[in-house]
């Protein structure tokens, strides 16, 4: 998953070595955190936020049927 | 022999051009790595854009409810790809043949529901769709004179409203 969030952001920054992608395990859930250089955060998020949802759509999709709720933040 | 003998050997420089088509062949195969799936990504390219097809297993993940992975797949491989061309190229992913079968089933759903809106002369409203679905289905009804059909509402609720004809 974090793979995952990492090709794409990679692929749609200006700045691909300045994407970083953790990954924060809490007991119900996993948080993706996604952080990017402060000029391609608009890459990443979109217009009224469309990448940003299409995103989640791609981490929703990988993260199947896990039990634990995945949820992407982009700092 | 030629007057060639004791010449320089040539030097012949060989650069691959990276097309769009390449570029999003490999992001997707990327994609479909990180997501644990094994699949063929094969290309076409042309001048209405590049079309990847892509086959394999356990497909039905990377297309999602009424195909809403692969929509989403779709954008962000066209953005990433065009990121650094002057000319966008239009980007069209499809898994196993589902856009073909989406789109014969929305124009079957479309006759149908024609039928539906002439029979109690109201309008018919049909769910939130793709821009791309929405075009099918506005081609599937073009030119008659008993309905007409028009899009409503903002993305990406846009929706499709099927009108009879006074």
């Amino acid at each position: 998953m974090k793979e995952l969030v990492e090709i794409l952001a990679k692929a749609l920054v200006d700045k691909p070595e300045a994407v970083d992608v953790q990954l924060v395990e809490k007991e119900n859930s996993i948080i993706i955190e996604l952080r990017v250089a402060a000029e391609d955060v608009g890459k990443v998020i979109g217009k009224q936020g469309r990448i940003a949802r299409a995103i989640r759509q791609m981490v929703k999709a990988a993260a199947g049927r896990s039990r634990k709720k995945v949820v992407l933040e982009i700092l | 022999m030629f007057g060639l003998v004791g010449g320089k050997p040539a030097v012949v420089k060989v650069t691959r051009k990276e097309t769009v088509g390449t570029r999003a062949r490999v992001l997707v195969e990327n994609v479909l790595g990180a997501m644990g799936l094994t699949g063929e990504v094969s290309v076409f390219e042309n001048e209405e854009g590049v079309q990847l097809e892509i086959r394999g297993e356990k497909m039905g993940v990377l297309i999602g409810r009424r195909g809403e992975t692969l929509n989403a797949l779709q954008y962000l491989v066209g953005l990433a790809v065009n990121r650094s061309e002057s000319e966008k190229r239009r980007v069209q992913l499809d898994v196993e043949g589902y856009r073909k079968k989406r789109e014969e089933t929305l124009r079957e759903l479309a006759l149908k529901l024609a039928e539906k809106a002439k029979r109690r002369g109201r309008n018919v409203v049909l769910e939130p769709m793709s821009s791309q679905e929405r075009r099918v289905i506005h081609m599937a009804l073009k030119g008659r004179n008993d309905i007409y059909t028009f899009s409503e509402g903002e993305e990406p609720f846009r929706k499709i409203v099927i009108s009879p004809r006074r």
